[in-house]
């Protein structure tokens, strides 16, 4: 998902703790960043909520390509709500994986040079104005599915930052549901844009939900210490199942001809992406890879003397008010 | 010199999940203390599953006066709000 094929460490401890530790996951009792916790549930967490951190920060870069081209001011005014939001999302997080004991500095600098991931979705391009209403449709819509049931996650600041977020998520899709209808109902180049739009994000959107359970070898772990809630393929059966619908209603064709309602199981079939791609994505050769993290860097450079001088303004604050007193 | 001991604000959790919420003041000498003294005052009836205690001039605030300034621009944010959207019945719930 926003956080996808993280791995889950290894954890060698004391046995009674560690029962200790299960006995209260499984009571539904928060863990908290004072308690006791295995390594591997500390570091496993850092690089899951790092990766959905990174991944709202780097996700602002696809729909800001589209603020200064919003087709009205109203659309732009929202397009920048809605990437604002995402910003948040983005500090939520990292203040929530701080609690871990990893720095904002570190975590940022392990993104920077490619360390650590965010979500394969980021690295496609939003060529038309059609794309930004399917991204808040479909990765917004399939982010919506991941994070709501991660509310109930054990780490108590984690499952904090999710309530936050999921308040904000619907607002995300909805307005993007909302461009991309009229779209849909527009004139027939505006139909054709939205058609494409929903070719060319469809299975990635699909991936995001991470490798089929088949070969989703973490999962076990992290299901036990619930940091995952749902498995890959439950979470995008849902995702289709529920897209679907939405989709007919535009008059739009998931580009998928396999997909079909299946009565017996009550769920549609569908086609699954192109793993071989996804993997690739991640490698680092997807379409945007490149741009994104030098996008990225180059803010980070480009702020230095932002930052630097802030802080020397505060020191030179406070040594004046010591002085004074 | 004065010899008062500082104020303190307490912060309680209440269950299990959630958030710390502020839920009043006392004065101790020392953060220790405080958590003591908390504890009795603040979760004599099973309130609380954990306490923060911040000394209170180490707590910055907005100003009163500001509000006009600080919250009114979002008022005008009407597209905030997932209702500003029409979404139809027929998809389901968005
Ligand atoms: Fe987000
Ligand atoms: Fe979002
Ligand atoms: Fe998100």
């Amino acid at each position: 998902m926003y956080a996808q094929m993280v791995q889950s460490e290894a954890t060698e401890e004391d046995p009674a703790k560690l029962g200790e530790f299960q006995a209260k996951i499984d009571a539904d009792i928060k863990i908290e960043p004072k308690d006791w916790m295995p390594q591997g549930y500390r570091k496993t967490l850092i690089r899951q909520i790092g990766q959905h951190a990174h991944s709202e920060i780097v996700g602002q870069l696809p729909e800001a390509n589209w603020i200064t081209r919003a087709p009205t001011l109203e659309r732009k005014a929202i397009l920048l709500a809605k990437v604002q939001d995402e910003a948040g999302h983005g500090l939520y997080l990292y203040c929530a994986a701080e609690t871990l004991g990893v720095s904002r500095d570190e975590i940022t600098e392990m993104l920077l040079d490619g360390r650590m991931k965010y979500s394969s979705i980021f690295n496609y391009p939003t060529l038309t104005w059609a794309d930004v209403g399917a991204v808040g449709w479909l990765v917004d819509g399939a982010a919506i599915m991941n994070q709501v049931p991660l509310q109930r996650t054990s780490y108590g600041p984690y499952s904090r930052a999710m309530i936050r977020i999921c308040k904000e998520e619907s607002f995300h899709q909805r307005q993007g549901y909302d461009a991309i209808r009229k779209m849909a109902e527009g004139t027939a180049e505006q139909r054709r844009m939205a058609q494409d739009a929903l070719n060319r994000f469809w299975y990635p959107s699909l991936m995001m939900f991470g490798p089929s359970d088949k070969d989703s070898v973490h999962s076990a772990q992290s299901m036990a210490w619930k940091i995952k809630m749902n498995t890959n393929d439950e979470l995008r059966q849902k995702f289709v199942d529920q897209t679907v619908p939405q989709a007919e209603y535009l008059g739009l064709t998931i580009p998928d001809p396999q997909l079909k309602w299946n009565e017996d199981r009550g769920h549609y079939d569908f086609s699954e992406p192109d793993w071989a791609e996804f993997f690739d994505v991640i490698k680092g050769n997807g379409p945007c890879n490149v741009d994104r993290l030098a996008a990225r860097n180059k803010a980070w450079d480009d702020g230095q003397w932002v930052r630097d001088g802030l802080l020397a303004h505060a020191k030179k604050k406070r040594a004046g008010k010591v002085a004074a007193e | 010199m004065k010899n008062e001991w500082p104020l303190w604000e307490v912060f309680i959790r209440g269950q299990h999940g959630m958030s710390h919420r502020h839920v009043g003041s006392l004065h101790a000498p020392d953060a220790e203390m405080a958590i003591k003294n908390a504890r009795d005052v603040y979760t004599r009836r099973n309130e609380g599953v954990s306490i923060w205690v911040v000394e209170a001039n180490n707590i910055s605030a907005s100003s009163p006066s500001d509000k006009g300034p600080l919250y009114e621009p979002s008022e005008s944010k009407v597209y905030r709000h997932p209702t500003f959207f029409d979404i139809p019945d027929d998809v389901g719930a968005m």
